[in-house]
């Protein structure tokens, strides 16, 4: 039986008087990769970035309810500390511009101004770099600039910075959708590692993506959970309607 | 400043990067980072409260400017009453007040030199926005264009005193005039050469605003350039360029030093342009420091109230017309 | 538009005609001011020699006068406007940009609006009556009443702020959300969000905005009238008055001493060099240094 490192319980969110989240509850086990689908203005990006505290950056933007990491509650803490536990990577691959490969992966630590040894660093760095396959193709060229890689590249210098955190729970926002269809494979080649250490939550636009690379699949339609099953069940029989209009092509 | 805790990357299993024990290391991890943290939440209360004073530092500051004039003002209001603006006298020997002359003195300067810059203004304007925006020569006479705005106006002053005013003491003997040299209409030519930059610079970038769809349409069915920048251009950004114009007499209503070392100091109603007189602004640099009595410098410090309420006022209306045109 | 009747030719005559005509008026208006330039510099690069620099004004009549003490008095009081008004622009100009929408916002925004409009010699006037004249206030920290640099210093960093303001809130808005988010999900708390991420994205922007208002600011004499009042003397002390190359200018040019106008030609070419310097540097520093998004 496998742990459950994610619940949400009720979770609703809105943008002002906009319900667009309504009463999601999930429960993601550890160490799998979900996937969230459905048709556009569903909820799914904004429960996903419920999840890591990021949706009420927003102004005018609210949440209710309880989202469970481990044993303690998303909503209570205090919203950094989430972060430190929860990383995202988003739709459009955003490197700092102004920093190099290097200070791009320890970010995190750097940014925050939490001091270490070089080792400590060199390490964090190359390790984090190797998770994504990108090490080899950039480990001599650490000091320049993030910027100067390509999309598919940039994406996984993301996604190594928000690994280099030593996160648990890993929210990916349509990662590939910005990017030419073989950084996409490269980047979906990495879901299959990442998940030894991590647990993923992809928001995705794309069906076959879901149905590649995801252990679960959850379905969201006008901001409601319909349906959340094994990947594999939930493609070839589908339970709800809606769930089988959506796969079925009927509305995207 | 908390260092990494080494143990926990050691103990994460030995070769293999990809493999990680999380039971012991994310304790570890989590209270150093923890405690990190907990210090960067004061810091992120603090940091948005110290900007949250300097907003309203801002707003402070702009009304401590307008009660500390309307403040220094009110013995010269209550001692001279509202008449004072039409009062045509200025004499504070015998402590008469009357601020007349020094308003005609302002708008008659300002009024023509926006009369005289507008049309290179726009000209400017219309060059750049229109027929060559990009380019290395155009981008000369931009950046030429704005330089002139960068220029002390001190500079322009002891020029117009150096320069202009011999040129115009022959000009003005040459047309019967009394050759004095300094006068309004030396303060006028120095005011729109400083002003050229104002209406210019806003006009271009208005004119750059034209939809090039609309263009199209009238060179398709025929127009000259001319005739497209006159029945197209022109009119879409007629409020742009009213805009710019309000700038341009803005800044030409406040402008002390170059006028003040050209118009002649006269306190008296000029009976043409060729005569000397005075601005609100001049006189006020002229006369404050050798105020000795309060309603002296108190009806001085009125004329500054009403140069700053006016220059608001156009600067403002400006600005909302600027933004009623860049919303669309 | 309405149909023409004249004949093509004559319609395409008239548009070559006004386009010669506005490219005339554009480029003779620029005319002016190279003769200024060129005037200035002729007249002023003779007087300047290395008793220019090092020595005081003379008494007229006697040689080797110099613009020693307004150069240092300008540097100093530009130094301490810069100290005051630099780092409350930044902050404020930040303010602005990560608070769109609050309604603090939108009057401070209005009010560094109202405040950029507001002609010199009004802040110099206000600066006069908040740091000059009020003995009996000031009096109590051990102030004497009078002219001072300090209060000269207050009034042009009045002046710079609403340019560092609007500068930085305007290159803070062009940098993409994007930038923010990545931080926020770092676990970043906003002060590091702000100075550790998107502050250094937008340095460009915001020296640029600097240098700007120095050198506005360098060139002013109007609020420097009534607060640093000037002084024929070197002198230090931020506590009472201080020459500066413009009110040097301006008071020797208006004077009826030929020497003193040798030495405000030689002061104006310096000045006029100082502020164009600055002004081109900050075009090329600007470019050179913009981020690659």
């Amino acid at each position: 039986m496998e742990s459950t490192i994610v619940r949400s319980v009720d979770y609703n969110a809105y943008f002002g008087t906009n319900h667009v989240v309504k009463n999601v509850n999930i429960e993601i086990p550890k160490n799998n990769v979900i996937a969230v689908m459905g048709p556009s203005g569903c909820g799914k990006t904004t429960f996903l970035r419920g999840i890591n505290r990021m949706h009420e950056l927003i102004p005018g933007a609210t949440a209710k309810g309880k989202i469970m990491l481990d044993n303690e509650d998303v909503m209570e803490m205090h919203p950094i500390f989430v972060r430190l536990k929860i990383g995202m990577v988003f739709q459009r691959p955003n490197p700092f511009p102004n920093l190099s490969i290097y200070d791009n992966v320890i970010a995190g630590y750097k940014l925050n101004g939490i001091k270490l040894p070089k080792a400590d660093k060199d390490k964090i760095v190359e390790q984090s770099l190797t998770k994504v396959a990108l090490w080899n193709e950039v480990k001599d060229q650490l000091t320049k600039k993030g910027t100067f890689l390509s999309g598919g590249q940039q994406q996984r210098l993301c996604i190594a910075r928000a690994v280099a955190m030593e996160p648990e729970v890993l929210l990916f926002d349509e990662p590939t959708s910005a990017l030419d269809p073989i950084s996409t494979s490269t980047v979906e080649e990495l879901f299959h590692d990442l998940k030894k250490n991590y647990t993923l939550i992809i928001v995705t636009h794309n069906m076959q993506q879901a149905a590649r690379v995801s252990d679960k699949t959850a379905f969201f339609y006008m901001g409601e959970l319909v349906e959340y099953d094994d990947t594999k069940l939930m493609f070839t029989n589908p339970r709800d309607t809606r769930t089988q209009n959506y796969i079925t092509g009927r509305f995207s | 400043m908390k260092t990494f805790d080494n143990e926990a990357v050691v103990a994460r299993g030995n070769n293999d990067p990809r493999v990680t024990t999380t039971a012991n290391t994310s304790a570890l991890k989590t209270t150093n980072r923890d405690r990190h943290s907990h210090r960067q939440i004061w810091t992120e209360k603090l940091f948005r409260r110290v900007l949250f004073g300097m907003g309203v530092m801002m707003v402070v500051l702009v009304v401590g400017i307008m009660l500390t004039l309307v403040v220094q003002s009110i013995p010269s209001i209550k001692a001279l009453g509202i008449g004072y603006l039409w009062g045509t006298t200025w004499d504070p020997v015998r402590d008469i007040y009357g601020a007349f002359p020094f308003l005609l003195g302002t708008l008659i300067t300002s009024f023509l030199a926006l009369i005289i810059s507008i049309p290179f203004s726009f000209a400017v304007a219309i060059f750049l926005g229109e027929y060559y925006p990009k380019g290395w020569l155009p981008d000369l006479l931009k950046n030429t264009v704005e330089l002139i705005a960068a220029v002390p106006s001190v500079i322009y002053g002891f020029w117009g005193l150096a320069v202009l005013v011999p040129i115009v003491r022959s000009f003005e003997s040459s047309i019967g005039q009394q050759p004095i040299g300094v006068g309004i209409f030396t303060s006028s030519l120095i005011l729109s050469i400083m002003i050229i930059p104002y209406a210019a610079s806003l006009g271009r970038s208005m004119i750059q605003m034209v939809p090039s769809h609309l263009k199209e349409g009238a060179y398709s069915l025929g127009a000259t350039r001319w005739e497209v920048i006159r029945s197209v251009v022109l009119p879409y950004v007629k409020s742009g360029l009213f805009a710019g114009v309000l700038l341009s007499l803005g800044r030409a209503l406040g402008e002390t030093m170059a006028v003040t070392m050209v118009i002649g100091n006269t306190s008296t109603i000029p009976k043409n342009i060729f005569q000397p007189g005075n601005t609100m602004a001049s006189v006020i640099a002229n006369e404050l420091n050798e105020a000795d009595r309060v309603i002296y410098s108190s009806a001085l410090i009125e004329l500054g109230l009403v140069l700053f309420l006016v220059t608001v006022v156009i600067n403002m209306i400006g600005k909302r017309i600027i933004d009623r045109v860049t919303k669309d | 538009m309405k149909a023409s009747n004249s004949p093509v030719k004559f319609r395409i005559g008239k548009s070559g005609f006004f386009k010669g005509v506005i490219i005339t008026l554009a480029f003779s208006c620029v005319i002016p001011l190279l003769f200024i330039l060129a005037y200035i510099i002729k007249s002023g690069i003779t007087k300047i020699n290395w008793n220019f620099f090092v020595n005081v004004p003379k008494p007229v009549g006697e040689p080797g006068g110099g613009i020693a003490n307004a150069l240092l008095g300008s540097a100093m009081i530009i130094l301490v406007a810069a100290i005051i008004a630099i780092p409350i622009g930044i902050m404020g100009g930040i303010f602005l940009s990560e608070n769109r929408k609050s309604k603090v916002a939108y009057w401070a925004r209005l009010c560094i609006d109202i405040l950029q409009g507001v002609p010199s010699i009004v802040i110099g006037i206000v600066a006069y009556f908040w740091l000059v004249k009020p003995s009996a206030f000031w009096g109590f920290f051990g102030w004497k009443q009078g002219f001072s640099a300090i209060s000269g210093s207050l009034a042009l960093a009045i002046m710079m702020l609403p340019i560092v303001v609007r500068s930085t809130e305007e290159t803070l808005k062009l940098l993409p959300d994007s930038l923010r988010e990545a931080g926020f999900a770092l676990g970043l708390p906003f002060h590091r969000v702000i100075l550790k991420v998107v502050v250094p994205c937008g340095v460009s922007g915001i020296l640029s905005g600097v240098m700007l208002s120095v050198a506005r600011i360098a060139g002013e004499t109007a609020p420097l009238l009534f607060t640093a009042f000037g002084n024929s003397y070197l002198s230090t002390n931020m506590g009472k008055p201080m020459q500066s190359l413009p009110l040097l200018i301006f008071n020797y040019a208006t004077s009826p001493y030929n020497d003193w106008h040798d030495l405000a030609w030689g002061a104006s070419c310096i000045l006029l060099m100082f502020v164009l310097v600055l002004n081109i540097f900050t075009k090329i520093i600007t470019r050179r240094w913009k981020v690659q998004l």
